[in-house]
């Protein structure tokens, strides 16, 4: 039997590369992975807290996670496909909007 | 039994994201993450969240990752250049942020380490739809309802974002 402690770690791990890689990479649609691959790190230790407390609220909430995270890859979907037709490029550092 | 499944599904899930993160093509990241989302459902099988593993794979899987291979295939972004061509202290400073996460959360992780509890009996057969039903139909009935129109809400702004026209403006003529 595997403790809780081992599924946190693998949560820590994963929610670590997610910030890496929106640290790190340039195209916009890349950013958006990453941040769903920290929104699913999030998950597993929500659903390993609720597996080991008995506690079933914890699985709700991941159900109400993945919802918020589906409007929120819809609507910046859109907005990368609104830059693009602007800038012909999803390169976020060739993107100046709200740069002063 | 457990711990070698517990293991091989992490090693998978933690490889494809590094993949995931350090490809440079668009479109082997998103398989990559697809792979990280099928490992991460299985997973919830060992924690008997059998309901969440179904509907990772559904909505995330299925949904999600086919919606944003669409607007890769649809933009037909160029590659990007090699992503450690050179020195930059971007990356210096993103690799040091992320030590000092992963420490902050190994280090809090440390200091539960002995109070953590052992996986309750009584949620060994309640991972599934009926489990989960029964609370998010009562309890949570009212943000159930207020994540329908919050979705509602997402697809009107999306298509609106998305049908904008770019005006001519008058005065630049």
């Amino acid at each position: 039997m595997i403790g809780i402690d081992w599924y946190l770690a693998l949560s820590a791990i994963l929610f670590t590369i997610g910030v890496i890689g929106v640290l790190i990479r340039r195209n916009a649609i890349v950013i958006f992975m990453c941040v769903e691959l920290m929104l699913n790190a999030v998950n597993v230790s929500l659903v390993s807290f609720s597996a080991f407390h008995g506690d079933i609220t914890g699985q709700i909430l991941v159900f109400f996670s993945l919802a918020v995270a589906a409007a929120e890859a819809v609507v910046g979907l859109a907005i990368i496909i609104a830059i693009f037709r602007n800038n012909l490029s999803v390169d976020i550092t060739k993107v100046n909007l709200l740069r002063w | 039994m457990e711990i070698y499944a517990f293991v091989l599904l992490a090693v998978l899930a933690i490889a494809s994201a590094l993949g995931m993160i350090l490809n440079k093509n668009t479109v082997n990241s998103a398989l990559l993450l697809v792979i990280n989302l099928v490992t991460i459902a299985g997973i919830y099988l060992l924690l008997q969240a059998q309901f969440l593993a179904l509907i990772q794979i559904l909505v995330y899987a299925g949904a999600i990752m086919v919606l944003f291979l669409f607007v890769i295939m649809l933009l037909n972004v160029e590659e990007e250049e090699k992503l450690f061509d050179k020195f930059r202290v971007k990356y210096l400073l993103a690799f040091l942020l992320g030590v000092v996460i992963f420490g902050q959360i190994l280090y809090s992780l440390g200091g539960v380490t002995d109070m953590l509890p052992e996986i309750s009996s009584d949620m060994l057969y309640v991972g599934t739809v009926e489990a989960v039903g029964e609370v998010l139909y009562t309890e949570f009935l009212y943000a159930f309802e207020l994540t329908a129109i919050l979705l509602t809400a997402a697809v009107v702004g999306a298509l609106m974002v998305a049908q904008y026209k770019v005006k001519k403006t008058e005065d630049s003529e």
